[in-house]
C-alpha cells in the first residue's frame, strides 16, 4: 500500500518533516562538534552529523552520493578521526581550555558568514526547475566513466599517494625518543 | 520547504559558518580538522542541492560531489597523519603550543 504524500489529517508533507528533523540533527550535532569540551564526544557528534547529511542527500534524490557518504565518511573518515583522537589524547586534555582566547571574534565572524549567506541565498532568484529531480545512478556512471574518466583516474592516483604519504608521515622512525612510545 | 532550493542552501550556509567558527576557535588540531570536514560537507551539500533542482546540472553535480568526497578523504588522511607526526615530537595536540619558531 503506498504511503500518502502528506501526514493524515494535518496536510503537512512528510518530506518537510523529514527535512526539518534531518536539518535539526545536522545543525545540532555540528554545534556539538565545535562546542563540546570532550573531543571524543566531538568525534561521535561528527559521525551523527555525517549520517544526517546522508539523509539529506537521499531527500535530494541522490542515493549514490548518500551511499558514498555513508561508506566514506561514516565508515572511513570517522574511524580515522577517532583513531587520531585516541592516539593524541592526553589525560588532562578535556579539563583544559578548549577554545582560543579570540573565540568571540571567531563567533562574530561565523555569525556574519551565516547571515551573509542566508541573505544572499534568499535574495537571489536561482534558475531552478522548482522541483526536486531523482538522479539515476546509471546516468552518473555513464558520465563518470565516460567524459570524466581522467579526473576519476587522477583521484585514484591521489588517494594512493595520500595513503602512502599518511603511512610515511605517521610511522615512527628508529631515531625517535624511546620514552615517548605511543 | 523541502521542495525549495533556498532551504537547502541556507542549511549548507549554516553548516559552513559552524565549521568556520570551529576552525577559528578550537585549540585542538583534530578539532580543527573536524571543522574542515564540516565545511567540506557544507559545500558538497550545496553542490548536490543545485544538482537536484537545476536539470542541466543534475548528473554533473553528482560527479563533482563524488570526486569531492574522495579528495576530502585523502585530505583527512594526510591531515591526521600530520597531526600524529607533530604530536610525536611536541607531546601536545594544541595548536597554540606549536611555537617552535618563536623560541
Amino acid at each position: 500500500m503506498p504511503i500518502s504524500d502528506t501526514i493524515p489529517f494535518s496536510g503537512i508533507r512528510w518530506d518537510d518533516v523529514l527535512f526539518l528533523v534531518l536539518a535539526a540533527i545536522l545543525i545540532g550535532s555540528a554545534l556539538m562538534v565545535v562546542t563540546l569540551r570532550d573531543i571524543i564526544r566531538c568525534g561521535l557528534a561528527l559521525t551523527s552529523s555525517f549520517a544526517a547529511l546522508a539523509g539529506v542527500y537521499v531527500l535530494l534524490g541522490n542515493p549514490l552520493v548518500a551511499a558514498t557518504q555513508v561508506l566514506v565518511y561514516i565508515g572511513a573518515v570517522s574511524v580515522l578521526i577517532l583513531f587520531a583522537i585516541m592516539l593524541t589524547q592526553t589525560k588532562n586534555a578535556p579539563t583544559r581550555l578548549a577554545f582560543q582566547t579570540q573565540a568571540w571574534a571567531a563567533a562574530i565572524a561565523a555569525v556574519v558568514i551565516a547571515v551573509v549567506i542566508a541573505a544572499t541565498v534568499t535574495a537571489t532568484t536561482w534558475p531552478s526547475g522548482g522541483q526536486r529531480l531523482w538522479t539515476s545512478t546509471s546516468d552518473i556512471a555513464t558520465l563518470l566513466f565516460g567524459s570524466y574518466v581522467l579526473p576519476f583516474e587522477a583521484v585514484s592516483v591521489l588517494l594512493t599517494a595520500a595513503v602512502v604519504g599518511g603511512v610515511f608521515l605517521a610511522h615512527r622512525e628508529a631515531g625517535d625518543r624511546e620514552e615517548d612510545q605511543l | 520547504m523541502s521542495g525549495s532550493l533556498d532551504s537547502y542552501l541556507v542549511l549548507s550556509g549554516l553548516l559552513f559558518a559552524i565549521g568556520s567558527f570551529g576552525f577559528l576557535a578550537r585549540r585542538n588540531a583534530i578539532s580543527m580538522l573536524m571543522s574542515i570536514e564540516l565545511m567540506v560537507n557544507a559545500v558538497n551539500l550545496s553542490v548536490v542541492a543545485f544538482g537536484a533542482f537545476v536539470p542541466k546540472l543534475q548528473t554533473y553535480a553528482a560527479v563533482i560531489a563524488l570526486i569531492v568526497i574522495a579528495v576530502a578523504a585523502a585530505e583527512a588522511t594526510v591531515g591526521l597523519a600530520l597531526v600524529i607526526a607533530i604530536y610525536r615530537n611536541r607531546r601536545t595536540p594544541l595548536v597554540d603550543e606549536y611555537d617552535a619558531m618563536s623560541q
